[in-house]
């Protein structure tokens, strides 16, 4: 009986390394390369340590494309004002929608739910030209501002803020707090579980958004680091020492957010996914 | 006694629309309007240069997409794309969750590496993949290695979108795997045990077990990835230099849009029409999977 399972057990890691070395490859070649000079990429060598290793290519992404900052910026920056303000507007409609008495409540929450249905690119063009009447092409709060809120979060919040117990709230009143500041000072920091999944999942569609910013950003000087990372594979074809050192300095924030916060994503995942 | 408008109630409301102000204000500006707005685009010819201006021109948007062999070629690509890649990232998401969910040492540590490529960006993605694809890439090195023919991935127009299809399986499926997972949490052990008491071997519990109670999330989840494949667009972009090519082989509708909307002029109006043909091909695929996994659901 024993041995029969250890059997088992071993063809199930057999499976599990496998796939284990299937993800890494990709991540560990791009790794390996942008460690190697240009030579070493051109002769077509198949080696995974690099036979000169090298940091040139980290030091020439920035002195070759003066705009890689630049796009690290505004990466940040909309990634960061993005996050914050769809933490703040999601949860306060799911608050709204969970907790008070309005008219047309339900109707908002139907249209909230509907709105989930509507592939991006329906919206896509008529955005494109509401953000051009508006002159916010290639700024920020083009960037942003359509983006601020999210259905999907704000439903999240709802089932979150419906299962919040009442006498919480229901003490701070007594104590001569408003509705809203209870729901800053008392609810809000109650919630940050569910605000730090909601926060990984935000930041990192902003963070890899591509398409948003191909329409909306067309000065070079505005674009995000995908963007930035695309226009740098035009310019430098076979230079895939580069491409590969800018792809790594680009993913590594996201590694980072995932190793202090791997405990949120997977509630989030549970989160999102159990709708 | 129950008045309705009692100044608690009309503080509420205030309260209310407070809290829903920017939800409304960006539903109202950049999702609503712009669908009614989308509508009237598509039953316009839309001319941007100087003033814009609109063409009413009926229903010739759409009966155009028809007629236009390159809509025909998008639509053709993106529909094999779909049916290949859904069933395949969906099959291995449930076996490496029902691997990983077997009791393994370090299931942690598996799910951690597992989890990369769903944090990479997809521009990053395609770029390392055709670093990979290249010529003398390391695909085509391995694949020499064990006596397999090379290709040209990404200029051979035979192979090119089947490139991003295993590209996209291997960057979709764990994130699948995932949702996967916590379904396999919530089955409780003690079916598993009885199972066992009856002489069930691993793989009859897993058909008999597992899978059955696998079937709503795994509706969910064919549900998110015909949504997501449907809108195939970064890696087509960034693999083609925004082509499409090479010869329209990784042309997808979404792609097709694009190019109409911002890249060629005077057919914005055509583009809009070509969205709501995909997003009405997006709803009707939806409903009938919704309605194909109801009615399993009733044996």
């Amino acid at each position: 009986m024993k041995k029969k399972l250890s059997i088992g057990k071993i063809f199930l890691y057999i499976i599990l390394c496998t796939y284990a070395v299937v993800t890494l490859i990709p991540f560990l070649w791009a790794l390996s390369s942008s460690f190697k000079p240009l030579s070493e990429i051109v002769s077509g060598a198949i080696n995974f340590i690099p036979q000169n290793f090298t940091l040139d290519n980290y030091r020439q992404i920035f002195i070759e494309q003066e705009l890689f900052p630049r796009w690290m910026f505004n990466s940040v920056f909309i990634a960061t004002v993005g996050t914050g303000l769809n933490i703040l507007f999601n949860s306060m409609a799911g608050y709204a929608l969970a907790r008070l008495a309005f008219p047309g409540k339900k109707g908002l929450f139907i249209i909230i739910l509907a709105v989930l249905m509507i592939p991006a690119q329906v919206t896509m063009i008529p955005n494109y030209l509401i953000l051009r009447e508006f002159g916010w092409l290639n700024s920020y709060q083009g960037m942003i501002v359509p983006s601020m809120i999210n259905a999907t979060f704000i439903f999240m919040m709802r089932q979150f803020f419906v299962n919040f117990p009442k006498e919480l709230e229901e003490a701070a009143a007594i104590d001569g707090l408003s509705r809203i500041g209870t729901f800053f000072k008392v609810v809000l920091p109650l919630a940050k579980p569910a605000l730090a999944a909601q926060a990984i999942f935000v930041f990192m569609g902003f963070w890899n958004d591509f398409m948003r910013p191909l329409i909306i950003m067309t000065d070079s000087s505005m674009y995000t680091l995908p963007l930035g990372l695309n226009t740098f594979k035009g310019q430098f074809v076979s230079y895939w020492n580069y491409i590969m050192a800018a792809s790594m300095v680009f993913t590594l924030p996201v590694l980072l957010i995932y190793a202090f916060f791997n405990k949120y994503f997977i509630k989030g995942l549970s989160l999102t996914g159990g709708k | 006694m129950n008045r309705k408008y009692s100044k608690r109630s009309l503080q509420e409301a205030g309260q209310g629309y407070f809290f829903m102000s920017p939800t409304i204000f960006v539903l109202l500006i950049f999702i609503l309007g712009p669908i009614f707005y989308a509508i009237f685009l598509s039953f316009n010819n839309v001319r941007l240069l100087g003033e814009t201006s609109f063409d009413f021109v009926g229903l010739a948007n759409y009966e155009r997409v028809f007629d236009d062999r390159r809509a025909g070629i998008a639509l053709w690509n993106t529909f094999k794309y779909v049916i290949i890649v859904v069933p395949c990232q969906t099959i291995l998401a449930i076996v490496l969750a029902a691997t990983l969910n077997a009791g393994m040492k370090g299931e942690k540590f598996f799910r951690i590496i597992y989890f990369l490529p769903t944090l990479t960006s997809s521009a990053v993605l395609t770029l390392i993949f055709m670093w990979m694809y290249n010529r003398e890439g390391l695909v085509n090195f391995g694949l020499e290695k064990i006596g397999l023919p090379t290709y040209d991935f990404i200029g051979d127009p035979n192979v090119a979108l089947t490139a991003i299809m295993i590209m996209n399986i291997w960057a979709t499926a764990p994130f699948f795997m995932v949702i996967y997972l916590a379904a396999l949490q919530d089955i409780p052990d003690s079916l598993y045990e009885a199972a066992e008491l009856d002489g069930a071997g691993p793989i009859r519990k897993f058909w008999s077990i597992t899978v059955p109670h696998l079937k709503p999330i795994t509706s969910f989840v064919v549900i998110m990835s015909v949504i997501g494949t449907f809108q195939l667009f970064d890696q087509s972009y960034i693999f083609s230099g925004g082509s499409g090519g090479p010869d329209n082989s990784t042309l997808t509708v979404v792609l097709l849009i694009y190019q109409y909307a911002f890249k060629s002029m005077d057919t914005m109006g055509y583009a809009a029409a070509i969205a709501f043909v995909l997003a009405i091909v997006i709803l009707v695929s939806t409903l009938i999977q919704r309605k194909l996994s109801k009615e399993e659901n009733l044996y």
